[in-house]
Formats: structure tokens, C-alpha cells, sequence
């Protein structure tokens, strides 16, 4: 397969637009849990109520003529269908959680065309809608989910209580259902040293700082995503508010941060950024924690317009293209981390040379 | 450093624990922590939230009630109280029922609210107006027969019944 047609098929289209504010927010998501009434959660449930569970939401998807325009062309995909280097590819691509791809029995995703809508079955919920835009959309994120969410209620019963709400396996979830998260790139907050002071105030507002693996994964590359923690007793509007308002903070503060950056030490920023351009230019040989940082540096670089000539897309391409489970499925074979680590190297030299056959 | 697990290859896994305040600090190679069940990125099974909810539950709970018997179940669909504060996670919709009275505590420690205030799905919004609509009416008929209206209370009577047959559907 050649790099370009691979790209194609890495890259989810949602991803190509630039959103609002993309110069530090990467993307807004917004995952909705929902159960049906009168079946047991995925938790308890057989083999043959998990099934039961796709046949209804794929029912009601295939039986509604006048679905919504986004789910025309979705396709829903068994985790059974898939190998586990398919499996890892959506999880990296944010598409499914990790939790789907391994744990779950009968587990599908109703996924749209444009990838920015999966919905998953059989999760830890019998449903989790979820809605990814590029850049801050939270609001927009929030709209289409709950249309999704109003369509699906038409066909199916929901398990929901007056004093509750949603009712949801895990109690963290329960009421609106709601975990809303955006992606934030930080990187002078961290070279200022001033994250540490962040992420603690963040958590004391009920929101929660982790890296873009989710849970307990690493802040890869300065990458943070923010998402409310509370459920329950807050409406939805309210939730994502709060978290919109803490994202606009975040980002005056980066924007003031790299505006000093470049008042006071523009010399170190610029050879730091290009540093790492020449690193990622030529190296052999890059463990994904290097190249995550360095794509962080040239990513940054080129936000300032310290680095011209690569578009900033192609950081976020790289850094979702040199993941694991990506490098095996365009080498089209299993690798080991040394032999990841050349391929990682080979195809990140690849992709930049590409775009500065571009710029001739 | 190498990694002081295989001693081979050089440890590129730096991360630290912290349970109950005490610090260690861990470095591996990449292969080591796999075999050890170590962060990959996204494909972790460490330290969770649920793990988290359940140190919550157990901290919730008083002494006394400790060594009571934990016979609280769901009849639905069986799982105890025991298994949720383990796993964290509810069996059915009618846990919530079962476990009311020590989850309103929890919901309030994780949420710092016991109570819904969110969208509500469109059936149930009917749902909850028609009850609502009915009492109304049960309170209007009581009162009709009370000052002995009964062409009224006939009427009543059988928009009540309609109704009752609209929520039983």
C-alpha cells in the first residue's frame, strides 16, 4: 500500500477539517451511556441477551427510513469480524475503547461514514453514542449526540428512572449519561513549568486531567484530555459549560505562555522545535514516546509559524499513524518494538518528505 | 539504565505508584511490563476507576455494618452488594432499587448530588405527564363526589380510566 492511500484510510475525515481554536484543541468529544430496559447490563448479561442487544439497535437502524442524515452510509461492524490489529487501529483512532476491542462479548460499533460517530454495543452500557469534532465543538458535539440519542429512543426503551435518570452499570455514569473530553495541546505550559499548578486546580472543579489514552495512560506528546467527572444532579448544558470554561481558560493561559516564549527566549524555542524537526527529518530509529515529543515540538513550531512548509496536520496524522497497532497494519505484519521503532522512523521521514515535494 | 527486571534491555518505562501515600518508583523495559501487565497505552488493565469507586464503598461503610451479614441482593438479577463494592459496577436497572439506601450516600461522594436533572427521553417526559395528569384527576373526582356532582364524577371517572389504559399500554 503506498503512504498516500494509506493516510487516506488512516485519517478519519472528521479529522482533516480544522476546527475552532486548532491550534491548541485537537478535538471535542462527546460520549453519551445508555441501557435498555428490562435486560440485564453487558456485566450480567448472557451470550444470547448481548445478542439480543445488537439485534435491537441494528433493527432499529436498518427498519428507519427516515434516519439521520449521519448514520445513512454507517456501517456496523462485529468486534468478532475483526483481528486484533483491526481491533487495536479503531482504539487508537479513538473509535472504540479499549474495553470493546477486548473484554466485551458481542461487542459492535455502529460507525458513520465520516467516523465521527460511533456507536458502541455492548461496552461497559448496553449503548455509549459517541460524537468526535475536530477543534472546540463541544456544544455542536452535544447537539448531534443527543439527536442520535432521541432517534434510538424511538425504537428502543430506555432504562431510566425519575430520580436517577440514565441508569448506568457503573454509578459514576449515572443521570445524564454524560462524559464530554477535549483534547488539548500544552506544550508551553509544560516548558514553563506551569502544569503543575493546572492540573490540580482543574481536578478541584470536577474535572478530570489524563493523558489521550484515556485512564491512567501518559500525557503523550503534551497531550491532555480534560473531561467532567460529574453526572448526576448537573444538566448537560451545565456540565459542558463548566468544562468549556475551563478549556478557554487553558487556552489563554498556553496562548500567553508561548506568546512569552517567544518574547523571552524565541532563540531556544526555535532551535528546540527544529531540532526536533531534524530529528524526526532524519532519524533510523524512534521509540513512540521520542517521536510523540518531538512531533509535539514541530507541531508547536509550526502553530507559531516558527517552522513553515508542513501543514499542522500532519503532526496530528503522525501522531495517530505511528501508534502501534497503525505501524503493524501498514507494514501489514506483526512487529516487534525494535522493528516498530525503525518502521516508525521510516514512515514519519516518508511523510515529511512528502511535503516538501509538496512545497516545490 | 537497564531494566532491573530482565537486565538485558534498557528500561524506557518510568512511571511511579502511589498507594496510601507511599511512593515506589518502577523502571522497565517495553517487554517486561507487557509480561507484567504494565501501562501500553491504551491497552492497560491497571489501576481503574472502578478499583478506585470500590476503596469509596468499602471506606462508606461503618464498622458495625463491616461485620453485618451481606446478604443485600438483587432479585433481578443476583448480583449482591458484596460483588458491587468489589467490581463497582451494577448488574441490572433495578440495582438501583435494591441498593437505594447505600447508594444515595456514594452518588453523593462521587457527584456531590443524589438527584437527576438532565434531559429525561421523550417517553418517559409523557409518561411522567400522565401521571401527573392523572392524579390531578383522582383529586378532582374525590372532590366532585364530596360535594355529590356525580354527572361530573362520571365524567371523571372515565377519563380516568382512559388514561390508565394509555399508561398500561
Amino acid at each position: 500500500m503506498s503512504l498516500e492511500h494509506f493516510i487516506q484510510n488512516a485519517i478519519s475525515e472528521w479529522m482533516r477539517v480544522k476546527g475552532p481554536q486548532s491550534d491548541i484543541v485537537f478535538s471535542s468529544r462527546v460520549r453519551i451511556a445508555r441501557n435498555l430496559d428490562g435486560l440485564p447490563f453487558p456485566l450480567l448479561s448472557t451470550q444470547s441477551q448481548a445478542e439480543e442487544v445488537v439485534r435491537r439497535v441494528e433493527e432499529a437502524w436498518k427498519n428507519d427510513k427516515d434516519r439521520l442524515a449521519v448514520l445513512k452510509d454507517a456501517e456496523l461492524i462485529r468486534m468478532s469480524d475483526l483481528t486484533d490489529l483491526e481491533k487495536r487501529v479503531l482504539v487508537e483512532k479513538h473509535l472504540i475503547s479499549p474495553m470493546l476491542a477486548e473484554e466485551s462479548r458481542h461487542g459492535a460499533v455502529l460507525l458513520s461514514q465520516d467516523e465521527s460517530v460511533s456507536i458502541m454495543i455492548n461496552e461497559e452500557d448496553h449503548i455509549r453514542i459517541q460524537v468526535l469534532f475536530p477543534g472546540l465543538q463541544l456544544e455542536k458535539a452535544w447537539e448531534l449526540a443527543s439527536q442520535i440519542d432521541n432517534w434510538l429512543e424511538k425504537h428502543l426503551t430506555y432504562a431510566f428512572e425519575g430520580g436517577y435518570g440514565y441508569l448506568t452499570s457503573c454509578p459514576t455514569n449515572v443521570g445524564t449519561g454524560i462524559r464530554a473530553s477535549v483534547m488539548v495541546h500544552l506544550p508551553a505550559l509544560a516548558m514553563t513549568q506551569q502544569l503543575n499548578r493546572l492540573i490540580p486546580a482543574i481536578t478541584q472543579v470536577g474535572l478530570a486531567v489524563r493523558g489521550i489514552y484515556g485512564e491512567g495512560s501518559e500525557a503523550l506528546g503534551q497531550l491532555y484530555q480534560v473531561s467532567n467527572q460529574v453526572t448526576l444532579g448537573q444538566s448537560e448544558e451545565e456540565i459542558l459549560d463548566n468544562l468549556q470554561g475551563v478549556v478557554r481558560q487553558m487556552i489563554e493561559h498556553e496562548q500567553i505562555a508561548r506568546r512569552r516564549l517567544q518574547e523571552m527566549s524565541l532563540t531556544q524555542l526555535e532551535d528546540r522545535v527544529h531540532r526536533s524537526y531534524g530529528i524526526l527529518a532524519h532519524a533510523r530509529i524512534i521509540d513512540s514516546n521520542e517521536a510523540m515529543k518531538r512531533l509535539s515540538d514541530v507541531r508547536l513550531g509550526v502553530d507559531m509559524g516558527l517552522i513553515l512548509g508542513v501543514s499542522a496536520n500532519v503532526m496530528n496524522e503522525l501522531m495517530v499513524m505511528t501508534q502501534p497497532g497503525f505501524l503493524q497494519s501498514y507494514a501489514n505484519q506483526r512487529l516487534n518494538p525494535e522493528q516498530r521503532d525503525i518502521r516508525r522512523a521510516r514512515l514519519i521521514r516518508e511523510r515529511l518528505a512528502m511535503e516538501q515535494t509538496k512545497e516545490q | 539504565m537497564l531494566c532491573p527486571e530482565c537486565g538485558k534491555r534498557p528500561a524506557t518505562l518510568h512511571y511511579t505508584k502511589i498507594v496510601n501515600g507511599e511512593k515506589t518508583e518502577f523502571h522497565l523495559c517495553e517487554v517486561c511490563a507487557q509480561e507484567k501487565g504494565e501501562v501500553m497505552p491504551g491497552f492497560e488493565h491497571g489501576f481503574s476507576f472502578h478499583q478506585l469507586l470500590s476503596g469509596l464503598l468499602n471506606f462508606n461503610s461503618s464498622p458495625q455494618e463491616a461485620y453485618k451479614p451481606q446478604t443485600l441482593r438483587c432479585n433481578t438479577c443476583g448480583l449482591t452488594y458484596n460483588q458491587f463494592s468489589k467490581i463497582g459496577r451494577f448488574g441490572c436497572g433495578d440495582c438501583y432499587k435494591t441498593f437505594r439506601e447505600r447508594l444515595d450516600p456514594l452518588l453523593r461522594r462521587v457527584h456531590g448530588h443524589s438527584t437527576h436533572r438532565g434531559k429525561i427521553p421523550e417517553r418517559a417526559q409523557g409518561e411522567l405527564k400522565l401521571k401527573k395528569e392523572l392524579e390531578q384527576l383522582k383529586a378532582e373526582l374525590a372532590a366532585k363526589i364530596e360535594t355529590e356532582e356525580f354527572e361530573e364524577a362520571a365524567r371523571l371517572r372515565d377519563q380516568i380510566r382512559s388514561l390508565q389504559e394509555q399508561l398500561e399500554k
